[in-house]
């Protein structure tokens, strides 16, 4: 499908709408993502990111509005959308008690790939994500990241021309998502694949073409990392004083600038040239009849999370657990007790 | 061709996994045979003497013992799908381009047969009871297994087909299995049982399971005559009775499955 700006799109959504009883978790969210691209949903857990990923996916029927995937039709096109993604879930959908060769060949028998071509196909995409010598071993005896690498070659195994992934690192150790990240940046390189992805990490937002930041089913900003970066302009300076409260008040009289107070009380500014500020902030504090205090000050460039901050006025919540967490709790005590 | 393909995967998958894991094949048996070696032991004497002190407490609990592996293994099979369609393997299948139908079918099937192994090692122990099957019997014991795990399976995936999270699975419980267990006649016979009793039985899929199995698996053990007073129906009522259970519930629980949310 092309679109007005000439470019191909992989994924259209035109004020896509969700409903869940009487919640909205989609909210006419409407976007563009384009080939070969890897596309972000950034936002908090119950924001609609995995509700949107389910609706372009065919597992859930949208409200209203329209979506397609390669130019398929969401509502109308289901086997044709199915056919032409990949996605690695949030939770792993691999079966434990299988080799990872059998998971693979389970998933060629689904998507009815010649057996020949197959093995071609396994091999090669085992490579990539080096798992070929731990083919034979039941996936249970697998590492997290080692898990999400055997998900993301079973994802390919059908040529899928746009991958969806949803919170593909979540719960790995750092070291690890930097590896997964590896892989799918090869990927990217090596054949050209669509991504469209989920997180709430804010570091691995930094890794995609374009983001979209998404809060109470709602776009609110779509543009590229450094972008939306410059919407904060300048630097970020982290002031803790004897007196937040007084000591944004004093920076307002003196510059005329607004300070706001960040989640855990601290006082902070936004501001060019941040390292020639500082000076001049410590001086309006130590002058006047009753000084504040500087117990401490640091200078940043802003990240995605500032621009979170700014545009949505909170930060990205750590919800409570739901049903879904209680049951993956219990999940991991069951599969404990099953072994 | 390729909806015989996605069943054909489905049940696969399930035989694969239950041969693998011999520790969980273990584990279910030893629920049945807590029951019938306690209760045997613990009941039997103060039970009348039956078919003429012809057969003993556990040799009449022996079919039920059978009939209650099968509608455990195959309830607890199919209601798995709710843990496996949230965060396992069912999950991947859902979002294949696949019929659902031919997932339902075949996680019907995968059920059943496990139910019927799991029944067939259960069988085994006949001859320790004092129990002779012949070949003739033992298959039509197979069989009769395989329908009764078809239609629990089948009931099954319509409990769980519209299920979210695994939290009703107590109510599922002791609402569904544990009143159809103890008036399926597996642990007491169905003969001369009060009224409302009577009422509940005839409605109850397993009690024409477990009358037909009683039937065929103390044949040859039991003489003739104290066999035929404790049949409650003809076998081809009872086969024809789970038939019809078993429809009724593989129609809305396929649709059920298939419907998209």
């Amino acid at each position: 499908m092309v679109n007005s700006t000439g470019h191909m799109s992989a994924i259209q959504v035109d004020k896509l709408v969700r409903d869940f009883d009487d919640f909205r978790a989609v909210d006419e969210i409407s976007f563009e993502v384009h080939e070969s691209e890897i596309f972000g949903f950034l936002g908090p857990n119950g924001a609609g990111k995995t509700t949107t990923i389910n609706v372009l996916c065919t597992l859930l029927r949208p409200t209203g509005g329209f979506a397609w995937v390669n130019g398929f039709d969401v509502s109308k096109q289901q086997s044709e959308v199915r056919n032409s993604i990949g996605l690695i879930f949030q939770d792993p959908s691999l079966d434990e008690e299988l080799t990872a060769f059998e998971n693979m060949r389970f998933h060629a028998m689904l998507y009815d790939i010649p057996r020949g071509e197959f093995d071609r196909r396994s091999d090669e995409l085992m490579e990539m994500v080096d798992l070929t010598d731990k083919a034979h071993d039941q996936v249970r005896t697998f590492s997290g990241g080692m898990k999400r690498r055997l998900e993301i070659a079973r994802g390919l195994l059908h040529r899928p021309r746009v991958l969806f992934l949803d919170e593909p690192t979540l719960g790995l150790d750092p070291q690890t998502r930097r590896h997964i990240w590896q892989y799918l940046h090869r990927l990217r390189e090596q054949r050209e694949v669509t991504m469209f992805m989920t997180t709430h990490y804010m570091d691995e937002a930094e890794n995609c073409s374009r983001i979209a930041i998404i809060d109470h089913g709602q776009i609110v900003a779509i543009d590229t990392p450094a972008n939306l970066k410059e919407r904060v302009g300048g630097d970020i300076i982290t002031l803790r004083t004897s007196d937040n409260t007084l000591a944004g008040i004093r920076l307002t009289e003196a510059h005329g600038i607004e300070a706001r107070i960040g989640p855990e009380g601290q006082l902070i500014v936004e501001i060019d040239s941040g390292d020639q500020f500082i000076p001049k902030i410590i001086e309006t504090f130590s002058n006047g009849t009753k000084p504040i205090e500087v117990q401490s000050v640091s200078l940043r460039q802003p990240t995605l999370e500032d621009v979170f901050i700014k545009l949505t006025g909170h930060a990205i919540r750590e919800e409570q657990a739901d049903a879904k967490d209680r049951m993956r709790q219990r999940g991991r005590l069951f599969g404990r007790m099953r072994r | 061709m390729h909806h015989l393909k996605t069943f054909y995967t489905i049940w696969l998958r399930d035989i694969i996994r239950f041969s693998r894991n011999r520790g969980r094949i273990i584990a279910s048996m030893a629920t049945p045979l807590l029951f019938l070696f306690v209760f045997g032991a613990g009941l039997g004497p103060a039970m009348s003497p039956m078919a003429g002190g012809n057969l003993s407490f556990e040799q009449f609990m022996f079919p039920g013992i059978i009939a209650m592996t099968v509608l455990f293994t195959a309830v607890f099979a199919a209601v798995s799908i709710v843990w496996d369609r949230e965060f396992g393997f069912l999950k991947e299948v859902m979002v294949a381009p696949v019929s659902r139908r031919a997932v339902a079918l075949g996680k019907v099937a995968g059920g059943s047969t496990l139910a019927m192994l799991q029944g067939l090692l259960i069988l085994i122990l006949a001859p320790l009871l004092g129990i002779s099957v012949t070949l003739e019997q033992a298959v039509y014991l197979l069989l009769l297994m395989l329908l009764l795990a078809a239609v629990m399976s089948a009931l099954g995936i319509l409990v769980a087909a519209r299920q979210r999270s695994t939290e009703g699975f107590h109510v599922i419980m002791n609402f569904i299995m544990l009143p159809m267990l103890f008036l399926s006649g597996a642990f007491f016979p169905l003969t001369g049982v009060p009224v409302w009793m009577e009422a509940l039985a005839n409605v109850n899929p397993v009690s024409y399971g477990v009358d037909p199995m009683r039937q065929v698996a103390l044949r040859g053990s039991v003489p003739e005559i104290f066999l035929d007073a404790m049949r409650l129906h003809p076998i081809a009522i009872d086969v024809a009775v789970m038939f019809a259970f078993g429809v009724a519930f593989l129609v809305p629980a396929i649709w059920l499955f298939s419907k998209q949310d």
